[in-house]
């Protein structure tokens, strides 16, 4: 009996489907716990390196270095990460619908905006907009190290200190929880001042070599530090949403199967009794 | 017993925090060993390693650093270690990538693919020319 072969298929069609979005959903949730450790850990060398910098300042009031400055904004630069893959919902559009607004502003006001793209979403979406964009990075996979981002972290660094940008923004997606993935933006040159004044003790470093050449790298690991925090923020909400979406799918794809079931019951149901109504009409017939 | 505490920590994680006798670092200026109330001191690290002397005695502890660094407090030690050797010349190696990649990006890779193909095709097409050519003469 060949009854609703289409419809069998079909299920069958949907159910592999299901299975594929349960096993993202499963590595997704996997992934997502090992990023969270993963930014656990990059805590403290961050603290760490923030309270230094404040000591730093704190003992040369008089020395300020340019990252520290303030200048007028004739040129901006942002550092957005974005995501490699797809299937991760509204994640990368939801990013980009909040930069929107404000590069159509520096337009206006006739600010140039150089961009370093970390993520292939970013590269094509900003490729598009015609931006300019001066470095790019992708591919660095779920567990990204700070060695990969060096590079293009320098090169803004380096337009900063050339003074062809006088503002350096990073653009991630803060992981709030599983549920909810916020667009962030903070301000990563010049770099905020740093409050060192809960530091009462009065005594000073020795410093070696001397303070300026520490303080340059002590800065310049802070800001990679931050930006090795966005990446890791951004993949922890990308494979959240990816979580989210792909459950959503499993679901979806649960009531097609049933629905698809019921018709396809009937139907087996409506050629039986028809069957049976035909033997029966033609043993009367007889 | 006085004893300093050692905290080696990188971006990417913690890899030491405990007591110490003393703690040798490969600073800038030349190695430093670093006893318990030793005066603060800001440095900056070289590729080396850093050697922790246990409180109990027994064998010291080695960690490899690619450089960072080192703040020195009269309790407390913390070393600031790099993930990836630096280097002048190496970040710039690894900035000019980057900027090769932006580049690639922005050029349109079909283009290229598509040139080539169509050179491609064409050598194949006047070879097979060619060739006739030669059939063509030697017949006559």
């Amino acid at each position: 009996m060949a009854v609703g072969k289409e419809i069998r298929v079909k299920i069958k069609s949907v159910k592999n489907t299901q299975k594929i979005t349960k096993a993202m959903e499963m590595v997704s949730a996997s992934k997502m716990r090992k990023t969270q450790d993963r930014m656990e850990m990059s805590r403290p060398y961050a603290e760490k390196i923030r309270r230094v910098i404040g000591h730093l300042s704190q003992a040369n009031p008089d020395y300020k270095h340019p990252f520290l400055v303030e200048r007028d904004i004739k040129r901006v630069g942002y550092i957005v990460i974005t995501t490699d893959r797809g299937l991760c919902g509204g994640l990368n559009t939801g990013l980009f619908r909040k930069m929107l607004p404000e590069l159509r502003q520096w337009e206006e006001q006739g600010v140039e905006v150089d961009m370093c793209l970390i993520g292939s979403k970013g590269v094509s979406f900003f490729r598009r907009l015609g931006m300019n964009i001066v470095a790019s990075n992708t591919h660095l996979g779920d567990t990204p190290h700070v060695a990969d981002l060096i590079g293009s972290v320098k090169i803004m660094l380096d337009s900063y200190t050339e003074g062809q940008i006088d503002r350096l923004f990073l653009v991630f997606n803060d992981f709030v929880n599983t549920m909810t993935q916020r667009p962030h933006q903070e301000t990563l040159l010049p770099v905020e001042p740093i409050d060192g004044s809960d530091l009462q003790d009065h005594w000073d470093y020795i410093y070696e070599p001397g303070a300026r050449e520490l303080l340059e790298g002590f800065l310049m690991r802070y800001i990679e530090a931050r930006v090795y925090r966005g990446a890791l923020e951004n993949i922890a909400s990308e494979q959240a949403a990816r979580m989210v979406a792909m459950k959503a799918a499993s679901d979806n794809a649960g009531d097609i199967i049933e629905d698809l079931q019921l018709v396809y019951n009937k139907a087996r149901q409506a050629a039986i009794t028809q069957e049976i109504s035909e033997i029966v009409s033609g043993a009367a017939a007889v | 017993m006085p004893q300093i505490h050692v905290d080696i920590v990188s971006a990417e994680g913690e890899i030491f925090s405990g007591p110490a006798a003393m703690v040798f670092a490969p600073a800038k200026l030349g190695d430093i060993g670093i006893a318990p109330r030793h005066a603060p001191l800001l440095t900056s690290l070289r590729p080396g390693e850093v050697r922790v002397q246990p409180v109990e005695g027994g064998d010291e502890q080695f960690f490899f650093v690619s450089g960072g660094m080192l703040e020195v407090q009269p309790h407390m030690v913390t070393v600031l270690a790099d993930t990836a050797i630096r280097a002048k010349d190496l970040d710039e190696a690894a900035a000019v990538e980057a900027k090769r990649r932006a580049e690639e990006a922005l050029r349109d890779k079909k283009d290229e693919v598509d040139l080539a193909t169509a050179q491609a095709e064409l050598i194949e097409a006047a070879a097979i020319l060619q060739a006739i050519q030669k059939l063509k003469d030697r017949r006559r």
